[in-house]
């Protein structure tokens, strides 16, 4: 499964400020960890709210708004795109991310083809019964 | 946290760290049986111990310390039972002495190595292929016995003989704990590869079973190939069945309908193919080809399935450079298997009359007796060339050789369809 993980926005992230050398080196290694277990499949850094902008969509009409916006908090300063197998897996990595201050990650699973699939619903459990059999008399 | 909970993250930072933990062990040991087995005890230690005293800030390490103090006793023992008590202090390795609990960074340090030692010794030539596949998915893709069993659609007994054996036979013929050098270093680089893609194909296409495709396998296989391809940055190869196998899985979804049936390639909605996984695909690809490895088999079939996925419509595919690099691996990697891919190549480039010319040339070819593709391309080539009698014999013919139920009703709709348009 494939996971996102979202680092939230905090002051320094909204003034454009950069993290230090010594985050920087620190999170190269985790970063490093991640590609070497075969986790990373792409992170990326954010740019401040003030270089982006908003969209609003109201019947035909569209809004644009300019950044900064307020709500720092709630606002993404950078994200990864992780492949883990159990959505635990990604949490225990990303305790390990060597974050601090009270910066807050949130973790979301992508939707996968599964997820869709109520239309195989049946077929898949004939499948399992299938497989379930298949083991039991071998 | 509960007692529950804490298991829970036991088993979690248990399928992160335990290649780690058993490659570690098994270069003290120079066994990885006995490895394995210490690990597991460290396993057992942490369930025991961390639903009531929490778990600790790295996990990681604590396993591995712990395991490695059993190791240490167990060198003792197995001295002791030797009576050669006087040889421990210098035989023992020195890195198992001298690395604190809690150097975990030190330790890191010759990890990777360990890992590749690991991924070499689960895939020497000593062992069958089926050994080798599950000892790889047991001790790297920390599998448990059961899911290895579930993902093959072998019994259990059958998988914990298999590995048994395995680690059985690694003890008797003394196999060393070590990455191959030197003219060695080809050939066993191979075997490993052939062991990550069989494992990624066993998900790509069931060659069992009533399902299409058993993505998981795909996604360990995958993962297996991406940690390869970080402890052997250098070798081409590699990056090259990552690549095919990033490129393939980037059509996972596409493949089957939403009643289970497969699509083939071309009829393919590719609006659902993974842009994520083509760009890294392509991406490993021209690594392979920077490192000279341009030529090699996978990075051939990867540049294959690039072409594919570089068109924006099937119709847009270019099918004569499919049909040269399919004769270039045909000279790189010769099998009918590879020619029956350049017929059906050559057939989309000149038309089925050309293709229909090198499919005959393989019919006397004994290896393809019993393949499924070789009547389902003949007969494909045939319906295009309006041979419909016999192209229906050819359909049937193949619906009865897959093991695959999907595919066979497949075959068998076109067969009938070679009656319906008559």
């Amino acid at each position: 499964m494939r996971v996102l993980v979202i680092v939230k926005a905090n002051a320094d992230s909204e003034a454009g400020v950069m993290p230090g050398t010594e985050l920087l080196a620190e999170m190269g290694k985790f970063n490093e960890k991640l590609v070497e277990a075969g986790v990373m499949l792409m992170g990326e850094g954010l740019h401040p709210s003030s270089k982006g902008a908003r969209v609003r969509f109201d019947g035909k009409k569209r809004t644009v708004t300019d950044g900064p916006f307020a709500e720092t908090k709630e606002l993404v300063a950078g994200f990864w795109l992780w492949q883990v197998r159990s959505f635990d897996e990604a949490i225990e990595w990303i305790k390990r991310a060597p974050f601090d201050g009270g910066t807050e990650i949130e973790l979301r699973p992508v939707f996968e083809m599964e997820d869709f699939g109520d239309a195989a619903t049946p077929e898949i459990r004939e499948h399992e019964a299938r497989l379930r059999e298949k083991i039991a008399k071998a | 946290m509960t007692t529950a909970d804490a298991h829970h993250t036991i088993e979690t930072v248990w399928k992160i760290e335990a290649p780690r933990l058993i490659a570690g062990l098994a270069r003290m040991l120079r066994d990885i049986g006995q490895a394995e087995d210490l690990a597991q005890e460290a396993l057992v230690v942490a369930l025991e111990r961390w639903p009531t005293d929490g778990v600790p800030d790295n996990p990681g390490a604590w396993l591995m310390t712990t395991a490695k103090r059993r190791a240490i006793d167990q060198l003792r023992h197995n001295r002791m039972r030797d009576n050669k008590q006087a040889a421990i202090d210098y035989e023992l390795q020195p890195d198992a002495m001298t690395h604190a609990p809690d150097h975990a960074d030190a330790l890191d340090d010759d990890i990777g190595d360990d890992l590749l030692r690991l991924i070499f010794t689960a895939c020497h030539p000593v062992l069958t292929r089926d050994m080798q596949v599950a000892l790889t998915l047991r001790m790297l893709g920390g599998l448990t016995t059961p899911e290895i069993a579930r993902a093959f659609l072998v019994p259990e007994p059958t998988v914990a003989q298999r590995i048994v054996r395995a680690k059985r036979t690694l003890a008797e013929k003394q196999v060393p704990f070590e990455v191959p050098r030197g003219e060695e270093l080809a050939p066993r680089l191979a075997a490993v590869l052939e062991v990550v893609y069989l494992i990624f194909n066993e998900g790509y296409t069931a060659t069992a079973g009533g399902d299409w495709a058993r993505p998981a396998l795909c996604e360990e296989a995958l993962r297996l190939g991406r940690v390869l391809a970080g402890l052997a940055p250098g070798e081409p190869e590699v990056h090259g069945l990552v690549a095919l196998m990033e490129i393939q899985a980037s059509r996972l979804h596409a493949r089957t309908a939403a009643d289970g049936r497969p699509i083939l390639l071309l009829d393919q909605d590719r609006a659902r193919w993974d842009r994520l996984l083509i760009r890294r695909g392509l991406v490993s690809l021209e690594r392979a080809e920077q490192l000279g490895g341009a030529d090699g088999g996978y990075a051939l079939q990867a540049a294959i399935a690039a072409c594919h996925v570089r068109a924006l419509h099937a119709k847009d595919t270019d099918w004569s450079r499919i049909a040269s690099l399919y004769a270039r691996l045909a000279e790189v990697a010769p099998s009918p298997v590879v020619e029956l891919n350049r017929a059906v190549a050559v057939s989309m480039a000149e038309g089925p009359e050309a293709g229909l010319q090198l499919v005959d040339a393989l019919l006397e070819e004994r290896s393809l007796a019993g393949y499924h593709l070789l009547p389902s391309v003949r007969g494909d080539l045939l319906f295009k060339l309006g041979r419909r009698d016999e192209a229906r014999v050819e359909f049937e013919r193949a619906a009865t050789l897959t093991g695959n139920v999907r595919e066979s009703e497949l075959l068998r709709q076109r067969a009938a369809a070679c009656i319906s348009t008559e």
